[in-house]
């Protein structure tokens, strides 16, 4: 099932209508590429933020969604959670009770409390399975990949129930190779981000990251090949702007508007935006067991965010590493409103940067806010005290 | 039948909970004293069987934190939580012990020890988070012990089947990972046979507090759950694999016995009876309970009693010719049933309605906690398509009184229980 294209608007562009094409498809609350594919015949697996291993569902024939919130009123999901939570758990929830996105299967998981109930509401709504997928928790455990690779073939029986079709090792090793090729064009953006910042902005390689969890994984491959060499000859000059890492997108994301405001007084030289996609960090090996190789690829060679627990991984160690390998030169530590993995780690990194002397500006935003002024007026201050400083 | 004829044992149980509350917190303070380190851990899961073979002082946090709001000093924990960077929006528990440990262990109830070292599971995924603070604070060992829980509602396996069996494989090797660990931090060998007596404990508190749970089925009620329910539930996580713990909970059934035996209630008058589903509001703990005492509705039964003695209320007896093995099994299966009693409670409720007899369920969501409180909104819903009863839907905190407001909460209850009696009327008219 990929013979439809479900996003051909980018094809024929330059890398600015690209991009523009991008974000236009983040802001669509119709999801015309989920509606596309689902005309065509397919399934849809949504799967609920941060990581997911997206191959087996790929390696069925069916549309991976990412479900990661969306620009929409929680009008009737507000009714189905108690009024002290995120914004991400009630607008993905109302994506599906507004029928904008039709779905045969929601995969969700332990990354917090309010993500974990959501396979119980999602289940009480929908007549599909809903379920929760048991990331170990204790990487630590010299069984955590034995027992990750049982559970992500437990997965796979379910999507083979889904999808009615098999999946062979042979369909993932051929979804790995596609999502390996996607991982390292995603890294040679971030690359670009980092060495000529002045190239791409927070929000424009943001676009072109994050549509990846809408589209079929070639499709993506297909744009980021077009759009990194055209990003590579833009005609574009330097400008004195500070470089920054932006910490605490790892699961409901900033409004494209909030990233454009940062991107005017700094070049976002790294960050954990939509980190689930970039969770990987090299090729998952091709050769024998590709769920084991999925599993281990998981828990050891991966990235960090505050929802997973890694001794190897002291995430305030790992925002430093961060900084330094992007030679930033501040950070911006942000936080979801009502997040509390987010929240709780605002304040270990804000005393590990003071440590450090690195300077901070921390900020909380909600996906759907609409007025970024007096958040940009403050980042101008601190970036102004760190440029005249 | 009881074995004492006499009514003395009446209030038996209350008393020694308070008793043994004063001397494990003495115990505690003493410890704190003498500099040792101790074991922190969490309500659902607690492990507290294998930690007391490693001598260890066990500290419960969760209770700590609550302690400060029943005896409402909460808000001057939560303030110097935020003071040092916390956020208002999160959990309270975890504000109010980084102020104690801020203020070097000192507690209302007395000081307690630092921590050697944190197990934990991931029952709640705050106690990972909150594990974290320690860790950076003490830079001592933090240990999560992984549970897999349900998939999906009603797809809970069992031994035998293959994917039961790679949760068990899981959870066992967790378990002997954590050995050598706990050895070294306490300079104490494993002993097998210690721990076989300790889970000896376990096996009989969690038969009997299966027993006490299912003794409020008479009519009146023995307990109310949410008052005299949470000493018990105290009791249930302090002494876990204690031969104190042990002791008082086959004394508690036997009291519990004894009054059901003998019709005697916990209310002279009781016309409603109700299921309680969240975490109690501890900054009005007393007053809460009494807001529907008087007007005859007890709590026979709560979700709480359930989810935070970690899965207790199933009656999991240990195999102690393979203690480990039987352990994780136990571990498992137990810290399950306390997340099913959170994330998938719908079939439970309507279980727990038919067993005690309930006319009504109170829903109380909190600020606080995410994991209890996330879906009741949509579970009520679920729970009224399938079930036509009536049910109070309040949302406040456990911790933070910023967020209760007594008076709002007396119309809730007060209205609510005018719809209770205007229905009991009406199926009277009707000849129900």
């Amino acid at each position: 099932m990929t013979a439809v294209t479900t996003f051909p608007e980018w094809q024929g562009q330059s890398a600015d209508g690209m991009i523009a094409v991008c974000r236009e498809l983040l802001e669509d609350d119709t999801y015309p590429t989920v509606r596309r594919w689902r005309e065509a015949g397919g399934k849809v697996v949504g799967h609920f933020q941060v990581y997911f291993p997206e191959e087996i569902v790929h390696g069925a024939g069916m549309l991976p969604f990412k479900v990661r919130g969306g620009p929409v009123e929680p009008a009737q999901a507000d009714s189905r959670f108690g009024s002290y939570l995120c914004s991400i758990v009630k607008t993905s929830l109302e994506l599906v009770l507004s029928r904008r996105v039709e779905l045969e299967l929601f995969v969700t998981h332990p990354i917090c409390d309010a993500a974990r109930n959501l396979a119980a509401v999602w289940g009480r709504n929908f007549p599909y399975p809903c379920q929760i997928l048991y990331l170990p928790q204790n990487p630590n455990s010299a069984h955590a990949v034995a027992y990750l690779r049982g559970e992500y073939d437990r997965l796979r029986r379910t999507v083979e129930t889904v999808a009615g079709r098999a999946v062979s090792d042979d369909d993932l090793r051929r979804s790995l190779t596609i999502y390996n090729t996607n991982r390292a064009l995603l890294r040679e953006l971030y690359a670009l981000k980092r060495d000529v910042p002045w190239l791409v902005a927070a929000d424009e390689a943001y676009a072109l990251m994050a549509v990846g969890g809408l589209i079929p994984r070639e499709e993506h491959n297909s744009l980021l090949g077009r759009a990194l060499p055209l990003l590579r000859t833009r005609d574009l000059r330097r400008h004195d702007r500070v470089r920054v890492v932006f910490e605490g997108g790892f699961c409901e994301q900033p409004p494209l508007d909030l990233l454009r405001a940062i991107a005017r007084s700094c070049y976002v030289v790294d960050d954990d935006l939509m980190i689930g996609l970039r969770w990987i960090l090299e090729d998952v090996s091709m050769d024998g067991d590709p769920l084991h190789h999925l599993a281990h690829a998981y828990l050891e060679r991966s990235s960090y965010s505050p929802v997973q627990h890694d001794l190897r991984k002291p995430k305030e160690e790992m925002l430093l590493h961060r900084i330094q390998a992007a030679g930033a030169q501040a950070a911006i530590v942000t936080a979801a409103k009502m997040c509390e993995p987010g929240l709780e780690e605002q304040v270990t990194y804000t005393h590990a940067l003071e440590a450090a002397g690195v300077p901070f500006f921390v900020s909380e935003f909600e996906e759907n806010m609409t007025s970024f002024e007096t958040l940009e007026i403050q980042l101008e201050t601190f970036v102004e005290n760190l440029l005249f400083d | 039948m009881p074995t004492t004829a006499d009514d003395t044992i009446v209030g038996r149980g209350n008393a020694d909970g308070a008793r043994l509350f004063r001397e494990w917190f003495a115990g505690l303070t003493a410890a704190a004293e003498a500099g040792r380190g101790s074991a922190y851990v969490f309500v659902m899961g607690s492990l507290a069987e294998l930690l007391r073979t490693f001598d260890f002082p066990i500290v419960f946090p969760e209770i700590n934190s609550l302690q400060t709001a029943v005896r409402r000093v909460a808000h001057e924990y939560l303030n110097e939580a935020e003071d040092h960077g916390y956020s208002p929006d999160i959990c309270g528990y975890v504000k109010a012990d980084v102020a104690t440990q801020l203020r070097g262990g000192e507690l209302p109830m007395g000081r307690i020890p630092k921590p050697a070292i944190a197990v934990y599971t991931n029952a709640c995924n705050t106690y990972i988070k909150w594990a974290e603070i320690w860790e950076r604070m003490y830079k001592v060992p933090v240990v999560t012990i992984d549970i897999p829980g349900t998939r999906a509602a009603g797809t809970q396996t069992w031994p035998g089947n293959p994917d039961f069996e790679n949760d068990r494989a899981y959870v066992l090797a967790q378990l002997r990972e954590l050995i050598p660990t706990l050895e070294r931090v306490s300079g104490v060998r494993f002993d097998i046979d210690r721990l076989r007596e300790a889970m000896g404990h376990a096996n009989t508190m969690n038969t009997m507090w299966g027993r006490v749970l299912a003794l409020n089925a008479a009519r009146p009620s023995v307990f109310n759950a949410l008052s005299d329910g949470t000493i018990y539930l105290g009791v249930a996580n302090g002494f876990r694999g204690a031969p104190e713990g042990a002791r008082y909970f086959t004394e508690l059934v036997e009291e519990l016995e004894y009054k059901s035996a003998h019709g005697i209630g916990t209310l002279t008058d009781e016309r409603y009876r109700l299921l309680f589903i969240g975490v109690p509001c501890y900054p009005i703990f007393r007053r809460f309970t009494e807001m529907f005492t008087e007007l005859g509705g007890t709590f026979v039964g709560s979700t709480y009693l359930r989810f935070a003695s970690g899965g207790a209320n199933l009656g999991f007896t240990y195999d102690l010719a393979r203690p480990l093995e039987s352990l994780a099994e136990g571990l498992l299966i137990g810290v399950r049933d306390a997340m099913d009693n959170m994330f998938f409670q719908t079939d439970i409720l309507i279980q727990m309605l038919d067993d005690l007899g309930a006319d009504g369920l109170v829903y109380h969501p909190i600020k606080s906690c995410r994991t209890v409180s996330t879906g009741l909104a949509d579970s009520r819903r679920a729970l009224l398509a399938a079930r036509d009863v009536p049910s109070l839907f309040m949302e406040s905190d456990m911790m933070d009184r910023r967020v209760v407001s007594e008076a709002q909460l007396k119309n809730r209850i007060d209205a609510f229980f005018e719809g209770l009696a205007s229905r009991r009327a009406q199926a009277a008219i009707r000849g129900d």
